[in-house]
């Protein structure tokens, strides 16, 4: 009986590990302005274990992720990228950190937001 | 053949012109179409442009030469349509929530050094290669410093290259990444793909990717052609030349279903001329003919992932040179004139295949598969030489990630097989040359400042033995703009003596293989080691971008067949003993002065040394400095999409050594170096509208030439007949004309 339940034990997770999905993609939004951004987003996406790649979309703000769902998760990858200085859609990024980042690149204020719309990155 | 060409001239053309266009723009919206209102719909690179009512509708002037339509909304994926005629537009915009991949664009340079490759390389766009004459890739470096261009002799007009101070048999050339321009090709085969049919290319400095062979000791460059997806509807250009040179262009592009595309791209050419200039009874430029007609056929599934090109290639190619007064059909083996022909008919036939894995994108695979078939029949004077040439290539390659995207593998396997028969003189030359390899390469990408490559190949070749292959690149970003690059390789050939000496028919030189039994040609395969330095910082100046790149490559030769052409009378061949080497160093200087008007200047150092029976020496004709300078300007585009651009090209080129002792060399004029020779091109093209453009320009302006280039040419059935001893340009000044037309 116990090797029975040892069996059906190893057997159900076996089966939860598969059923995570080791490719698995998501979109989300991250605010930025320029290429150093783009370097500095992708780099922070990667640096979270269990990331494949990582890319962010200039114009649209989208950043396109693959990672391992059984290694890390949506709020820990946006928590790396908050770290880093950038706001995501669920993790704002602490404004201690958000005042080091490049000047060219403080995606709050709107005069360098306006100062990067004809880039020609 | 000549009629052929005729007829490529009356290709059908009509143009229809009607006043405007009318359309709708939609949206997708749980699984329905609905209409989208404040659409931006305008023609590119023009201010005509509208937006869409509340109904999605839209009314726009049209003209034939817009081609062009955009479409783009805020969180909505910008499309760009091709519209050729003024019928009713429908299109539906996809919200960028669901795209994988996005696309930039901005204004590209021309020519654009990596500053994020770990390789050094530079790639030269379609507009770099319409700014001089680029009738056929061999003339497409002419406003590049990377490659040294110059005359192989002075009777068969062709051009020979050169990358690092080595001659083209050390650089690997590669069509779309497939190693084309090899073996019985290896003299006139940049000659034999048209400059309309490539859309950019792409030179690598050092050695290159394990992933291409173990050929390539000093460099690659690889020509990407045109596809029939991306490439005109119609294309036509003409040229022609003062030195008689008349050229004919044609490609037609079509979609013929969803999936797949097909083009046609023919040329043809011809001199019928008979010009001799300096009057030393030898025809400056060869009398030729030469069709080329090349069929591709593209596959692109985009849902799955596929992409396929199935491409085939004929060729023809003429040339008669020699004494004006030859004529083939009398004088062919008598000593009653000295003539020359090379006729050459060659098929080529290759399949690309790739598929990406959709869901895990970095997931990707290749194969490669190409077939030729070379068949050279020549003489010149009274030595004969003919070469066929089979070959058959196969790689299979496979992309993935370890880990996350910083951590690229690239790893596969190879096939090759060579059949070479060859008569040279009396002698027959055959053998077979296989190969099977293994390949395995690492790319490290940290994001940031850091990006290198190591990779390794194994093959098993017949006559090469067992060897391995290393590779090793990378490039590091200290501060912004700059990228040092570091390079280091391994490259083993197998030399084709004759085919890549083959200028040294054209002369009384008798040839002597010394050799140690070995394998080719008994002889040994040649090896060399690669290695090089490279600085490349982007800066403002004066609030103008600027870089500056400074190179340093060694070649080292391990063994290498010496071409030993100290003795006047003779070309022996013999396994190296000694140091062979090459040093090179470039300093180049990139500047956009000001808007539209750029700068290029480039200052090279050679010292290349082989060591010969007689004793390590320079090697001959190859100079120690060369500089260079191009600029460029062309005007704001007008309204209906014109305008002007200018191009001018300087190149000056040091003395150079000449093979044999001074007082031989004072017996037939000449001295131990060379003069220098500097030349001046230039080029002025008048856009008409994205459709039409003219343009004229000039070679070798200044009017230099090298006096009496033939040695021996009173006499040329005499003990001292060369016409190998050419340090500079062979024909004066010649100026030519031509236009582009382009229908979509």
């Amino acid at each position: 009986m116990k090797k029975v339940f040892l069996i059906l034990s190893v057997l159900f997770i076996g089966a939860t590990g598969y059923a995570q999905n080791k490719n698995a993609k998501a979109t989300i939004e991250v605010d930025g302005v320029c290429g150093m951004c783009k370097e500095r987003i992708e780099k922070a996406s990667i640096q979270a274990k269990g990331v494949k790649s990582a890319v962010w979309n200039v114009q649209t703000h989208e950043l396109d992720l693959i990672y391992n769902e059984s290694r890390t998760d949506l709020t820990k990858i946006q928590q790396s990228i908050a770290n880093s200085g950038h706001d995501t859609q669920d993790i704002k990024a602490d404004d201690l950190v958000y005042n080091e980042i490049d000047p060219c690149c403080k995606y709050r204020d709107p005069q360098v937001v306006e100062d990067h719309l004809d880039d020609d990155h | 053949m000549k009629n052929f060409i005729y007829i490529l001239l009356l290709l059908p053309l009509s143009i229809f012109s009607q006043e405007k266009i009318y359309g709708v723009i939609a949206e997708t919206l749980d699984n329905k179409e609905v209409p989208l209102s404040g659409a931006n719909v305008y023609w590119l690179n023009t201010s005509i442009g509208t937006v869409t009512d509340f109904d999605g509708n839209f009314e726009i002037p049209y003209k034939s030469e817009y081609r062009k339509l955009v479409v783009s909304f805020i969180g909505y994926k910008t499309d760009t349509l091709t519209v050729n005629g003024p019928k009713k537009i429908k299109h539906v915009l996809q919200s960028t929530a669901n795209l994988d991949e996005v696309t930039l664009r901005s204004r590209q340079k021309a020519s654009a050094r990596s500053f994020i490759q770990s390789a050094n390389v530079l790639n030269v766009s379609s507009a770099e290669l319409l700014k001089a004459a680029c009738c056929n890739l061999a003339e497409s470096f002419g406003t590049n410093p990377s490659i040294d261009v110059n005359f192989a002799d002075a009777i068969s007009g062709t051009r020979q290259i050169k990358m690092l101070g080595l001659t083209s048999p050390y650089i690997l050339i590669t069509t779309e990444n497939v190693p084309s321009i090899r073996g019985a090709s290896q003299a006139y085969g940049l000659s034999f793909i048209p400059g309309t049919w490539v859309e950019s290319i792409q030179i690598t400095k050092g050695a290159g990717s394990v992933v291409n062979g173990y050929e390539s000791i000093a460099g690659q460059i690889n020509a990407e052609l045109q596809k029939p997806s991306t490439d005109d509807k119609l294309f036509v250009n003409a040229y022609g030349s003062g030195d008689g040179r008349l050229e004919l262009n044609t490609h037609l592009n079509t979609k013929v279903s969803d999936k797949w595309s097909t083009g046609l791209y023919l040329h043809g050419n011809m001199r019928e001329s008979e010009l001799d200039k300096n009057d030393d009874s030898f025809l400056d430029m060869p009398i030729m003919q030469q069709i080329n007609m090349m069929n591709r056929w593209q596959y692109t599934d985009q849902e799955k992932g596929y992409v396929g090109f199935f491409n085939f290639r004929y060729l023809n190619d003429e040339k008669l040179t020699g004494q004006s007064f030859f004529d083939p059909k009398k004088d062919r083996g008598t000593t009653t004139a000295w003539g020359s022909e090379i006729k050459t008919q060659r098929f080529d036939a290759s399949v690309k295949l790739g598929v990406v894995n959709t869901d895990i994108p970095w997931q990707t695979g290749g194969l490669q598969l190409a077939y030729s078939h070379h068949n050279q029949e020549s003489y010149f004077g009274l030595n004969d030489y003919n070469i066929e040439h089979n070959s058959l290539y196969a790689n299979l390659i496979y992309n993935s990630i370890i880990g996350d995207s910083r951590h690229k593998i690239k790893m596969g396997l190879s096939g090759t097989y060579d059949g070479y028969e060859e008569l040279v003189l009396t002698e027959n030359y055959n053998r077979s040359e296989k190969s099977a390899g293994a390949f395995f390469e690492y790319n490290f990408d940290n994001l940031g400042d850091l990006n290198f490559n190591a990779g390794i190949r194994a093959d098993v070749h017949n006559t090469l033995g067992t060897f391995l292959t290393p590779r090793f690149h990378l490039r590091y970003t200290p501060w912004e703009k700059s990228a040092f690059r570091i390079s280091a390789g391994r490259g083993k050939r197998s030399a084709n003596i004759f085919t890549e000496n083959q200028q040294y028919f054209a002369s009384s030189r008798v040839f002597h293989i010394m050799g140690n039994g070995g394998k080719n040609y008994g002889l040994n395969p040649e090896i060399a080691w690669n290695y090089g330095l490279s600085y490349l910082q982007g800066f403002n100046l004066f609030n103008r971008k600027a870089d500056i790149t400074f190179d340093f490559y060694r070649t080292d030769f391990v063994n290498q067949i010496v071409v030993d052409i100290e003795n006047p009378m003779e070309v022996n061949f013999y396994n190296l003993e000694g140091d062979s080497y090459s040093n090179n160093f470039q300093a180049e200087f990139n500047y956009s002065v000001f808007e539209h008007f750029d700068l290029r200047l480039a200052y090279k150092f050679y010292d290349v040394q082989t060591t010969y029976l007689s004793g390590k020496k320079q090697n001959p004709l190859t100079p120690s400095h060369r500089f260079f300078a191009n600029a460029s300007y062309e005007t704001f585009l007008s309204k209906s999409g014109g305008n002007w651009r200018f191009d001018a090209t300087f190149n000056y080129v040091g003395e150079q050594r000449f093979a044999s002792t001074e007082s031989y060399l004072s017996t037939i004029g000449l001295s131990e170096f060379s003069p220098s020779v500097s030349t001046l091109n230039a080029q002025i093209t008048k856009v008409f509208s994205p459709n039409f453009e003219l343009y004229v320009g000039g070679e070798n302006i200044t009017n230099v030439k090298q006096n009496n280039p033939i040695i021996g040419s009173d006499n040329p059935f005499g003990s001292s007949f060369d016409t190998t001893y050419v340090y500079g340009p062979i024909f004066g000044s010649s100026y030519y004309a031509g236009l582009r037309y382009r229908l979509n």
